[in-house]
């Protein structure tokens, strides 16, 4: 399969200092690549990159598409949605304020009603908060709602930070089974970075494993969900 | 790369212990720093002697604004309470020597401390009420006090305290026998004496629990809060303080100036104060001085570059200096000094 | 004070609010897309009203001085946020303060330079006669608040139901998350200023028939709009203009009974009053945020 998002060779700093040193990925068309590695490796950092959120140098495609030169807004206009670690909720403007920003570069208002519908079917909390201010809504129903908004893009790529943080394993549970779908049934790419790897590695088809900025293991992510050494020194179980 | 922060710069300086590692042992820098200190102090006593008496004049003006930058900037840059409206108690400060000299007789140097308490009450019982408002607000209401001020000055009814729009005049103190000075030297000596004091005050205050605290409530107030910090007294305090600093400012000025009526003490001031903090650099003590240079001297050096519109002139100044230094004078040695550093450690 | 009197000064009151309104309105509009107060607003609607001065001088009929007023001062708005404002977005907010001061010094220079500090008479598009012969306002103080609400009812809508007024409270309330979205922020800071350099030519153009053309004519005003947006609260338009019109009946009662030295004084301590006890304004949204 043809390689949606390729990295070669990815620099980033904050400021003076330097957080990745030369990272090389990959996420194929249609499927889901996850990037694992303890706090401060730089995972965060690499979705940023991508974003053009940071400072960067290296080679970044698209689709065939240069994009380690353009600017955030530009990145997201080719369909990259990023769902950042922090959420990035609008949290002064109501749920559905939200979830109209998400689709603001689209113009076709049909299909756009159609996918915030779809979002409500997805998770069913946020229609009922949905004229709610966004900044009172909990953990949990925060991370639904940067998640839809970054849907109602209807991006090929989707770039998922964290997205187990902070939550209740049953919540977690349901988003996964979410992503799951939008990746089977709407060939959306996913690029996933987790602290919690053993579920990331039950949904990813490729691995990458980050230490101090650089990759230090890849490959299919079963056969790394299955080499017990690997498991035992860099993941902890 | 973080989101812009608010008010912001850099590590305030003194309230931040050195980091380890850094180019130079912790005891080699503090040498460093104490020589320097002390050339500029020896720079600073040679000065009056070598420039003609109104410069002299005009340079114990920019010992007082320096005195009166960084009291605001501890309420401002250090507690990150914006007010604009500090020329009232440089006013409050200014109106208390004059009116305890004239009225009362009382010696020049005892009204420092009397303006000083004066200002530190006011400003703390104006404090309280303001804890409730942030940011814009804040400085919506400090606006108020700075603009209200002159016109209560103005007042008839208490003019014959105040003596009115005509204002109330000082005699200058007279340098005493032993000092052989010239009056403008021996006031910039009295300028200078008590402004390295309230500077060594500052320091010591800013750098200690105190200190902390205030950054502490400014930079992440909910944390403060539920680490023990008493926010509510310690923003009050810091008002208090910091129009104390203020007051003793003003009243040192109207000394100076021999002078005091309400048109002196607009809300001009007040934003000239900001002005001053701003440029000289936020959150730091250096900076007081800075600021002081710029706002005494600028103004001055804009009439010089154009008689037709000067105040444009000192517009291009405010701008231009935001944009090569948006951290001030101060943000902008430090910077340029930790990148020189860097480059010597491989 | 006798009724007849208090009416009156009521009236008289809402007259000036209206003026004030307008003038908070475009401070409120600045504010709500970009998050900063800016300060020279007043001193650039004084300008765009002598760029109307101007072209009426040199023959244009009114209406047509008065849009194509609105036009320019849009675009010398976008201009001045590209150019002035852009290199110091990230600066800390104080830094850009001075930054407003220095603009608002320079624009009030240049209008005494280029256009003399003499005070002009400016014409009023309404007719001398008050409506229905009433004795207690003008009939360009009537058209002046109409057009007032017209243009709040035109943000309102904007800002409420389009995409782009979206757009903008999103850039201006967290640029990040705008950008994950697509949204060009640097652009709609500067939409922001392009609107409020419009209102603020509208406002300067009601208020010079009565204040009288020169450089200084807004300084007084801009106080008072500002404390008005703070009433009303910073991020509400309508709150903007229900303060203006406060913030004009206060003053002019309170100078009705305590005389015209002290008015400005009261007027600021009552609303500091109303502050206190209400520190986001009467109609400004409390922002709770969970911890």
């Amino acid at each position: 399969m043809a390689a949606l998002l390729e990295v070669r060779d990815l620099h980033a700093q904050y400021g003076p200092t330097q957080v990745l040193h030369g990272l090389s990925f990959a996420v194929e068309a249609g499927g889901i690549t996850t990037i694992l590695g303890a706090n401060g490796a730089g995972k965060t950092t690499t979705l940023r990159a991508v974003c053009g959120m940071v400072k960067r140098q290296g080679e970044v495609t698209l689709a065939g598409t240069r994009i380690d030169k353009l600017a955030t807004e530009s990145i997201v206009r080719l369909g990259v949605a990023h769902v950042p670690d922090g959420r990035g909720t609008f949290a002064a403007l109501s749920v559905e304020e939200n979830l109209r920003l998400g689709a603001y570069t689209r113009r076709d208002k049909v299909e756009v009603a159609a996918d915030t519908e779809r979002m409500y079917a997805y998770f069913p909390r946020l229609k009922e908060r949905c004229k709610q201010q966004a900044g009172l809504l909990s953990g949990g129903e925060q991370q639904m709602l940067a998640v839809s908004r970054a849907l109602m893009l209807r991006p090929k790529l989707l770039l998922l930070d964290e997205p187990s943080f902070g939550l209740a394993p049953l919540v977690v549970q349901e988003l996964f089974e979410i992503f799951k779908e939008i990746n089977r049934r709407d060939r959306v790419s996913l690029l996933l970075v987790e602290q919690n790897a053993a579920l990331a590695l039950k949904v990813a088809d490729r691995a990458y494993l980050l230490e101090t900025g650089r990759v230090v293991i890849s490959g299919p992510a079963e056969d790394i969900r299955n080499d017990e050494s690997v498991r035992r020194s860099y993941l902890g179980y | 790369m973080k989101p812009p922060s608010s008010l912001r710069s850099l590590p305030p300086e003194g309230a931040v212990r050195q980091q380890p590692g850094e180019a130079g042992s912790v005891a080699g820098s503090s040498v460093r720093k104490i020589g320097a200190l002390a050339l500029l102090i020896a720079l600073a006593c040679v000065l009056p002697f070598v420039v003609s008496n109104y410069r002299v004049f005009q340079f114990t003006l920019v010992l007082v604004y320096a005195i009166a930058l960084l009291g605001l900037n501890m309420l401002t840059g250090y507690n990150g309470q914006i007010s604009l409206g500090h020329g009232a108690f440089y006013a409050i400060g200014a109106y208390t020597a004059a009116i305890l000299m004239d009225k009362f007789g009382v010696p020049y140097w005892l009204t420092l401390p009397i303006a000083g308490v004066v200002c530190a009450v006011v400003g703390f019982l104006f404090g309280l009420p303001a804890l409730r408002l942030e940011g814009l607000y804040l400085s919506l209401a400090t606006f108020a006090l700075g603009v209200a001020l002159p016109q209560i000055l103005k007042y008839k009814g208490i003019e014959h305290w105040t003596g009115g729009a005509q204002g109330i005049v000082i005699t200058k103190p007279e340098a005493p026998e032993w000092s052989g000075l010239s009056q403008d030297q021996w006031l910039y000596f009295v300028a200078l004496a008590v402004m390295l004091l309230m500077f060594w005050l500052g320091w010591n205050l800013l750098r200690g629990r105190i200190g902390r605290a205030m950054v502490a409530i400014r930079d992440q107030p909910t944390a403060a809060r539920a680490m023990g910090v008493d926010s509510a007294m310690v923003k009050s305090m810091t008002f208090g303080v910091s129009a104390m600093y203020t007051g003793v400012a003003g009243a040192l000025g109207a000394i100076a100036i021999q002078f005091v009526a309400p048109d002196s003490f607009t809300i001009f001031l007040s934003i000239s104060l900001v002005v001053g903090i701003v440029i000289g650099g936020l959150a730091s003590i250096s900076g007081a001085i800075w600021g002081a240079l710029f706002i005494q001297f600028i103004p001055n050096v804009a009439d010089e570059i154009s008689k037709a519109a000067p105040w444009a002139i000192y517009g291009l100044f405010l701008i231009g200096f935001m944009y090569v230094m948006p951290t001030g004078v101060a943000g902008f040695i430090r910077i340029a000094l930790a990148r020189w550093r860097r480059r010597r450690v491989p | 004070m006798t009724l007849d009197l208090f009416i009156h000064q009521v009236f008289s009151g809402l007259a000036s609010g209206g003026i004030y309104a307008s003038v908070a309105l475009a401070l409120v509009m600045i504010y709500q897309a970009t998050h900063h107060v800016n300060f020279a607003q007043g001193e650039l609607a004084m300008f765009s009203t002598y760029i109307a001065w101007s072209l009426m001088q040199a023959g244009m009929p009114y209406w047509a001085a008065f849009f194509l007023t609105v036009a320019i001062a849009f675009v010398l708005g976008v201009v001045i946020e590209r150019v002035i404002v852009r290199p110091v977005e990230n600066a800390p907010i104080l830094s850009v303060v001075i930054v407003f001061i220095g603009l608002l010094v320079i624009v009030n220079s240049l209008a005494g330079w280029i256009f003399s500090y003499t005070i002009k008479p400016f014409p009023s598009p309404f007719p001398a006669e008050p409506l229905f012969g009433n004795r207690y306002v003008s009939s360009h103080e009537l058209g002046s608040m109409a057009i007032t609400l017209v243009v709040l009812s035109i943000l309102f809508v904007f800002f409420r139901f389009t995409p782009l007024g979206l757009a903008m409270r999103a850039a201006a309330q967290n640029p990040e998350s705008s950008r994950l979205v697509g949204i060009r922020v640097g652009w709609m800071l500067a939409l922001g200023w392009g609107l409020a350099g419009a209102i603020g030519a509208i406002a300067g153009v009601m208020v010079a028939p009565t204040v009288f053309l020169e450089p200084n004519m807004m300084s007084g005003i801009l106080l008072y709009a500002f404390a008005a947006a703070l009433v009303g609260g910073i991020d509400s338009p309508g709150g903007a203009v229900l303060g203006g019109f406060i913030v004009g009946v206060l003053e002019n009662v309170v100078g009705a009974v305590l005389g015209t030295e002290l008015k400005l004084t009261v007027a600021l301590v009552l609303i500091v009053g109303v502050l206190v006890v209400r520190p986001s304004g009467l109609f400004g949204k409390v922002h709770v945020t969970r911890v």
